[in-house]
């Protein structure tokens, strides 16, 4: 590997950090203007090559799956810092390099949201990508769904070894004639599929139900008493305890052990790996904030906003929801999409009586959008540290808040929230 | 009041679908009753609607309903003469016009309800929007299309842009009005921060009626606090 790359990298990083700042994009760029073919040449060197996860919803926590079930067996390298783009995959890179030069891992884990994919995958062939949805999201950058598939299309045809796709999505799956690599599916059984709607069936369309076979598959949810999700693969039934909730993470863990089984791991292996994963920043992470527990949950598009309403268990019983929306770049400056959203759940009995704020840059236009949900609204405050902090000093002691955020939301409020509170 | 909702699966991607509940809202909270008719492809159109509202969709989904829309042109033609409310988003704009060329140079035949002919390009006109009418102040939302619409002398636009491109990215026009049918390129869903506009239109069905256009006020403070945050944001 080129050792002046590593160190300009890695000096780069030294620096940043000397000036306390978290930045990972810088030493990527910088190490990219210098040495353009860096990346390629050290993904190269790696003896199981790279494994890319895109797709629309689901990206951070199915690729922390997959490298916590890799890690079983392999020295992964994986872009865990929450950037995806191949600046990320560079700095990356160069901090897990040795001084000398090395870089000490069999494979590498990338998250990439699909521009980016496709742009990486022009850079580096990955030998196996995992591909997992298409959903309206950021169509001010991509114009429409149908354009967005052609995208991971794209990913599909660079990939040189297997490509794993989401059979229960319709445009996922007919990429498999996109690629030459071998293709396997993973997907939801039958009776599952209805809880999985996309944005065209929860219009009405008619549900696509596929007829490929699926190397993992997602048999059962956790229900009342019974905390295990049921995952065939390898010929039969297991039961896991996931640590990361909700029906669409189960999903996810159906696509990363359907990934895992392309490295002909053992069953065994696989199942102790998924049991060690814990949640992705952001999703799903706790606070502590004056004795008051809050829950802050990123949304970022109608098919997550959803999934994250309905089947999130922490909203019944929470004593204050707040919904923050920005609309910066990496959000999506349209919030259009917030009107695909039902929030008429909102003013559920179980939790009729919650405090209802919004914040972000759009706090007003969400405002609206509950009001037109008939769902009142306590406050509208665009400030994210205000607004958290009004949540909070509006419940008791003990008291629950639910915070949804979109994307640069989040890493505001994660700043905040360690600043006047602690991980949970 | 009777609203049609013109193809609710095909055409919908792009939030448009808040328009029929923002319309829906505004009655109900007036304690005027509602009645949403979905039509899809092969429904019938009823005859005693107030207002017909259609949105954007993939253009994939334009060509799915494509042969179905084209089949309704003598009667959409007819409820257009006979003053019917309508307002269509983008892709059921392009449509309500005489034909959109796409940008392989394919001429597929619209319905010739609007004086507007579109052309397909490669580049997507995407941002924030706003734009100015004389009927209904300022209009706020979010432009996102490929078609180039230029106007007729049949229709006038609807406002001029401001921040946006509007119809074709030259002539600053925004839309495009003939009687009670309205054509837009404006997303977001355009109602959601344009109550004023909102109301205009329930003002043109009360009155195509014969009915009292007073409508009862709505504290709309929050949609006018979202509208003006919006005109401020980068396209
Ligand atoms: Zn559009």
């Amino acid at each position: 590997m080129n050792l002046l790359a590593v160190w300009l990298g890695k000096l780069t990083l030294m620096a940043l950090r000397a000036l306390g700042r978290r930045g990972n994009a810088l030493p990527g760029l910088v190490v990219e203007k210098v040495f353009p073919s860096f990346l390629a040449r050290a993904m190269a060197r790696l003896p199981e090559g790279v494994v890319v996860i895109t797709g629309t919803n689901g990206k951070t926590t199915t690729t922390k799956m997959i490298a916590t079930i890799l890690g079983e067996r392999y020295r992964v390298l994986t872009n865990d810092t929450g950037s995806n783009f191949v600046r990320g995959a560079i700095t990356a890179t160069v901090e897990h390099a040795t001084w000398s030069g090395e870089l000490p891992y069999d494979v590498a884990v990338f998250e990439l949201d699909e521009a980016w994919a496709v742009r990486f995958v022009a850079l580096v062939p990955p030998r196996r990508a995992l591909l997992l949805n298409v959903m309206r999201d950021q169509l001010d950058r991509f114009g429409e769904i149908d354009t967005t598939a052609g995208l991971l299309g794209a990913v599909a045809a660079a990939t040189t070894g297997h490509v794993v796709l989401n059979r229960d999505d319709e445009r996922v799956a007919a990429l498999a004639g996109r690629t030459t690599a071998q293709v396997s599916y993973y997907g939801v059984a039958p009776e599952l599929r209805a809880l999985f709607p996309n944005d065209e069936e929860l219009y009405g369309g008619p549900v696509f139900m596929s007829e490929h076979p699926a190397s993992a598959e997602l048999r059962g949810l956790p229900a009342g008493e019974q905390p295990y999700i049921t995952l065939r693969f390898g010929g039969a039934d297991h039961e896991v305890l996931l640590r990361a909730d909700g029906p669409h993470n189960a999903q996810n863990a159906a696509g990363a052990v359907a990934l895992a089984l392309t490295f002909g791991m053992d069953t065994e292996t696989v199942l102790h790996g998924l049991r060690n994963v814990s949640p992705a920043f952001g999703r799903g992470q706790s606070f502590d904030i004056d004795g008051r527990r809050l829950v802050l949950q990123l949304v970022k598009n109608p098919a997550g906003f959803r999934q994250t309403l309905r089947t999130l268990d922490g909203v019944t019983g929470a004593d204050a929801i707040v919904v923050a929306i920005n609309d910066d770049y990496a959000d999506g400056r349209d919030v259009s999409w917030l009107w695909d959203v039902d929030f008429t759940g909102l003013v559920a009995p179980a939790i009729g009586d919650a405090r209802r704020s919004t914040s972000g840059t759009r706090a007003a236009d969400m405002a609206v959008r509950l009001r037109y949900d008939d769902v009142s609204v306590d406050e509208v405050e665009p400030d994210l540290e205000k607004a958290v902090r009004s949540a909070v000093e509006a419940v008791p002691e003990g008291g629950h808040v639910v915070v949804f955020s979109t994307y640069t939301a989040m890493w505001a409020l994660h700043a905040i929230l360690l600043r006047i509170g602690q991980a949970a | 009041m009777k609203l049609i909702h013109l193809y609710p699966r095909e055409m919908n991607i792009y939030g448009d679908t808040g328009n029929v509940v923002v319309l829906a809202r505004r009655l109900k909270w007036r304690g005027l009753p509602v009645e949403i008719a979905a039509v899809s492809v092969g429904d019938p159109l009823p005859h005693d609607a107030d207002i017909l509202l259609g949105g954007g969709g993939q253009d994939a989904a334009q060509g799915e309903i494509g042969a179905d829309f084209a089949g309704r042109g003598a009667e959409l033609r007819a409820m257009a003469d006979d003053g019917l409310v309508m307002l269509t988003i983008c892709g059921t704009y392009q449509m309500l016009g005489h034909e959109f060329i796409t940008h392989e140079g394919r001429r597929i035949p619209g319905v010739g309800v609007l004086d507007i002919v579109t052309t397909g390009q490669a580049e997507r006109l995407i941002g924030n929007n706003y734009v100015d009418t004389d009927d209904a102040g300022r209009l706020v939302g979010y432009e996102n299309h490929s078609g180039l619409t230029d106007l007729g002398p049949g229709v006038r636009p609807l406002g001029s842009t401001q921040l946006g491109r509007g119809n074709n990215g030259r002539d600053q026009t925004e839309g495009a009005v003939r009687d009670n049918v309205i054509g837009t390129y404006l997303h977001g869903p355009v109602l959601a921060k344009s109550p004023q506009f909102a109301d205009d239109l329930l003002r043109r069905a009360l009155s195509r009626r014969g009915r009292d256009t007073d409508l009862e006020p709505l504290d709309d403070s929050l949609a006018e606090q979202a509208a003006r945050v919006a005109a401020g944001r980068p396209r």
